[in-house]
């Protein structure tokens, strides 16, 4: 056995998370980088998980524990990829770490430094509906576990590093390049939601009460800006009528993306149940073009919600949403059914399920690393049947939403299924 | 064992959870309360004890206070008990002088409205979870060597793509197929979607790779007979032509596919010839044009039925078989194809054709002109003969709001992927569950899918649930991943919470070897009960069912528990 081979997963959301506890549990050098200053992804911002509507971050936090915690995995939150030379077996990357002003070993994520911090701005983590200072951890399970600095909103001021008991803050921290040795990669980038505000019928951004469904599920969270209340963003009013509108900009020729995403008549349903539990009373809507329940158990969970819990299904595209004084909304849609003009009267709440696309900086990454994208802007497989994970170049392997859309354990194997490539290749390249 | 008894420091953390907890109990009451209970030396709360400022917390408190037991007062066991071992491992305490009590959903989630009798509550099951850590033992996990070899059930595509990966690993693999060549369900098929690909070329290509590769060893026709063992260590009865083979396997993989719903009684399906399911119509579809022409003369007008016999409101098939409406698409545009003056019409109630690339696929085959009508679940299509033979499917648009009588030569229903009946036995011998729809069961639907509950037992392909190649490539790929961990470890840490027998106790009655879920109770020389540590996995049936008490069970012994009891009668007393 010569040195142990290493593997650079790229992207620390439930994909790349997956890859790399399967790569150092068998005893990987695995460097695990994300761009944001914690790991978690898109489904550390889920409130719930369909079918089992467990808890998103309580299933998920354990495993970005373990990540931090496994000897075989590096951390490198808020870096960049900067440079990708060489081929399988032996890629010469260079990695460049944001500077967060604080230093990382020295931090003990006490939260003290953004208590006295003046500045607030909006949190990316709760879609900018809650706010956050400028020295910061997203969420509460970040991993790790220590502030960030954004340097875009910072005054200056000095209070956090007067406050901070653990001397952690260092304002003067400058941008650091690592070079690393890796054997293969694993992309694992998943994905963005498309802005409906391009869709100025359904007046997102123009009305408070339209909401996107990644809005919602931080709206809807326990950790969320309103403590997980279902109140309407407009006036705090508990809502009586919320509906839920399907395939905004996806499988549409005339915005957003031909594709389907997938995931959204499920996670729309499940986000109707969720409700139903806060409020039974609620009466909750899900306006489809057709209704994707595919995955194991994901036809029973509808019926569930239809039968169970009342949610009221509608076959028809909304025209356009109108907003009366009181901040109340009306949906005008067309009945497929039916073939009739009608309306949803008093709606208090409208999600709107958006497209979920691949991510801007993926073209970026598809330079440096010299691998291909579709037309859409997910990485290009080898072989959508046959080689799911192999991107163009040999060595380096895609997983999770940005190779196609999915949900969350088609990614979780997906993840394993490139793990596998990576240590098949490597096992092949160094014998 | 017997060693000295050293007077327990209890530390106990409670946790806020954000404000899971925080928002209905009175936390700090909670620690305030748990610092008066006997050996008790410490209490703190957390925000989030499992943060790695949480954990930070109960390792230093280990060492500051010399605390030689901690209790978490949070979340269930069943996520954050390894984390919270971990912690106590790392600071250099056993891992099992620790007790977590549940006070977010035994507590909080559903006493909401009622916060004062919540936090009682809280400090009830800190209570119980104090007086049981302190009567709680060392426990060691014995270790396990892993042999590096893989058994794959099911020559199909997915055992194949296994096979391969393990292979290419450098591990050892049996291949097994029932069949008597491997091929699987895919041999049937005519052409895969979205690339119009031969399935039988591609399904050749594979065959030579695995029978061709050094590593992996092929046995057709032959099935499994027997399992014993438990990871690492599995011995695998497989019975060919007659002959028993004795295997020594490290992990598992269950790609046993499925098959087609046959819907008899269904649309004049076995009644009428020119009804078929959509793979009776790929199997004719390899004939190519001439074998429809012999069969049907000529096609005019073909309609496909989607949902049959799935979607239904009960299960077992109240699934959505999830390939049907993207097969059908295929094969509609194969007959339009070589009929291009035919209509074919697709009959359905919700495409499914999700994804990047299905949608485009359901425009080109509008494109392409079939005809797609929608029907709802309450007024389904009928289907009669009519008497020149061809037949007549008359459906209620439900889209145009028209009723289509539509004459035509075929009709084609697209039926639900089913699990194979034997599954039941496979799943008894390997003792994995089935779910309702009797496909196979993983760990957790969201997280673990394509592993067993059973330790180095891995599910693939359509054995789990209905899915197409690319997606059961991707599942067979991804267990070669999972059962390669263990095999790459070779050594791994077996189940520490075991029963053990009282010698002096047992009688030899064999009610625990009778009632053992797993086998792993043998007699001894002496007809006394002995307990195979590494396959036992904790269950307590036996120490449930031995008429002598002979049987306790490791970190769950009797004293531990009544303790725990005392302390709950403590309040309901006073």
């Amino acid at each position: 056995m010569g040195e142990k081979a290493s593997v650079l997963v790229i992207g620390g959301g439930i994909a790349g998370i997956q890859a790399s506890l399967d790569l150092a549990g068998r005893g990987f050098q695995v460097y695990l980088l994300e761009e944001s200053p914690t790991i978690g992804g898109r489904m550390a911002q889920l409130d719930k998980t369909f079918p089992t509507m467990d808890c998103s971050i309580c299933i998920l936090a354990p495993k970005m524990m373990e990540c931090y915690r496994h000897p075989n995995i590096k951390l490198l939150t808020y870096c960049e990829l900067k440079e990708v030379k060489g081929i399988v077996g032996d890629f010469n990357v260079k990695v460049l770490q944001k500077p967060r002003y604080v230093d990382e070993v020295k931090c003990t994520g006490c939260g003290v430094c953004a208590e006295h911090c003046p500045i607030e701005v909006p949190n990316e983590f709760d879609m900018a509906l809650g706010i956050r200072k400028a020295i910061y951890m997203p969420m509460p399970q970040a991993v790790p576990r220590c502030m960030t600095i954004d340097k875009e909103n910072c005054i200056k001021c000095g209070l956090c590093a007067k406050v901070c008991r653990a001397g952690a803050v260092d304002l003067q921290q400058q941008p650091k390049e690592m070079d690393l040795n890796v054997g293969a990669i694993i992309i694992a980038t998943g994905f963005d939601q498309y802005d409906p505000r391009e869709i100025v019928e359904y007046g997102y951004k123009r009305y408070e009460n339209v909401l996107t469904a990644l809005e919602f599920e931080r709206w809807i969270c326990a950790s969320g800006p309103v403590g997980g209340h279902l109140i309407r963003p407009a006036d705090g009013i508990i809502p009586k009528r919320i509906a839920f509108i399907q395939c905004v900009g996806s499988r549409g020729l005339k915005f957003g993306s031909p594709f389907c995403s997938s995931v959204c008549c499920m996670y729309a349903t499940k986000e109707a149940l969720i409700i139903k539990m806060h409020a039974p009373d609620v009466q909750v809507y899900i306006f489809y073009n057709e209704l994707r329940a595919f995955g194991k158990g994901f036809q029973e969970f509808v019926n569930r919600a239809r039968n169970e819990y009342e949610v009221k299904y509608i076959r028809g595209r909304p025209g356009e949403i109108k907003e009366d004084p009181k901040k109340s909304l009306t949906i005008w849609y067309d009945d497929t059914f039916t073939r009739e003009i009608k309306s949803l009267t008093d709606v208090d709440l409208v999600v709107l399920c958006p497209a979920l696309i691949p991510r801007e900086g993926n073209k970026r990454l598809a330079e440096i690393i010299g691998v291909e994208l579709d037309e859409y802007g997910f990485f290009k497989v080898k072989h959508p049947l046959f080689a799911p994970v192999d991107t163009t170049i040999p060595g380096v392997f895609v997983c999770g939403y940005c190779q196609s859309p999915k949900d969350i354990p088609d990614s979780v194997a997906q993840a394993s299924a490139a793990a596998a490539r990576a240590a098949e290749m490597l096992a092949q390249v160094r014998r | 064992m017997a060693q000295q008894k050293e007077k327990p420091r209890v530390g106990v953390f409670v946790c806020h959870c954000g404000i899971n907890i925080g928002g209905f109990v009175n936390v700090p009451q909670v620690v305030r309360y748990a610092r008066t209970l006997p050996n008790v030396v410490h209490a703190e709360e957390n925000i989030y004890t499992c943060s790695a400022e949480g954990i930070a917390s109960i390792k230093e408190a280990i060492k500051e206070h010399d605390l030689n037991r901690v209790v978490v007062a949070s979340c269930t066991p069943r996520t954050h008990e390894p984390l919270f071992r971990g912690a106590c491992a790392d600071a250099g305490l056993n891992p099992y002088l620790f007790e977590l009590a549940n006070i977010r959903e035994h507590c909080s989630w559903v006493h909401m409205r009622e916060p004062d009798k919540a936090t009682e509550k809280a400090k009830d099951l800190v209570r119980m979870a104090v007086a049981r850590v302190s009567l709680l033992e060392p426990q060691e996990e014995p270790e396990i060597d892993v042999m590096p070899t893989a058994l794959v059930i099911g020559g199909g595509i997915s055992g194949m793509t296994s096979a391969l990966c393990l292979a290419g690993q450098g591990f050892k693999v049996y291949l097994v197929e029932r069949k008597p060549e491997l091929g699987g369900m895919l041999k049937k098929i005519y052409r895969l979607y979205p690339t119009g690909e031969e399935a039988s070329r591609v399904i050749g290509d594979y065959v030579n790779a695995v029978m061709g590769h050094k590593n992996i060893v092929v046995l057709t026709s032959a099935n499994i007979k027997d399992v014993k063992g438990y990871i690492g260590n599995f011995e695998v009865t497989v019975l060919k032509e007659g002959e028993e083979i004795k295997l020594k396997i490290g992990t598992i993989i269950v790609a046993t596919g499925a098959i087609e719903f046959k819907p008899v009684g269904l649309y004049g399906y076995g009644r009428y010839d020119r009804v078929l399911t959509q793979v009776e119509l790929e199997e004719i579809l390899k004939g190519g044009k001439s074998a429809i022409d012999k069969r049907f003369f000529k096609l005019q007008r073909v309609v496909m039925i989607q949902c049959v016999g799935s979607r239904e409101e009960r299960p077992p098939r109240a699934y959505c078989s999830r390939i049907c409406c993207m097969v059908a698409i295929k094969n509609a545009m194969i007959i339009k194809e070589w009929y291009p003056d035919s209509d074919v019409y697709v009959v359905y109630q919700d495409m499914q054709t999700y994804g990047k690339e299905y949608e485009e696929y359901h425009r080109r085959a509008r494109e392409a002109g079939i005809r797609f009508v929608s029907y709802t679940k309450g007024s389904p299509p009928e289907v009669t003969a009519l008497p020149n033979g061809r037949l007549k499917v008359v459906v209620y648009h439900a889209l145009l709001g028209i009723r289509r009588e539509l004459d035509c030569d075929l009709v084609v229903l697209s039926t639900p992927l089913i699990p194979y009946e034997d599954a039941k036995e496979l799943s008894k011998m390997l003792k994995v569950p089935l779910g309702q729809d009797g496909f196979f069961f993983e760990a957790h639907v969201k997280l673990r899918p394509i592993d067993f509950a059973t330790d180095g037992i891995y599910v693939c392909g359509t054995a789990h649930s209905p899915k197409d190649v690319g997606e059961s490539v991707s599942q067979a790929l991804g267990v070669a991943s999972r059962a390669a961990i263990p095999m790459a470890v070779k050594r791994l840490r077996a189940e520490a919470i075991t029963s053990v027998v009282d010698e002096s106790l047992c009688s030899g009655c064999g009610t625990c070897i009778r009632i053992c879920p797993y086998g792993a109770i043998q007699k001894d020389e002496r007809g006394i009960a002995k307990v195979i540590e590494v396959m036992c996995k904790g269950c307590g049936t036996c120490g449930a069912s031995c008429p002598e008490r002979a049987i306790s069970m490791r970190h769950f012994k009797d004293e531990q528990i009544i303790a725990q009891i005392h302390a709950i009668l403590r309040r309901v007393a006073a």
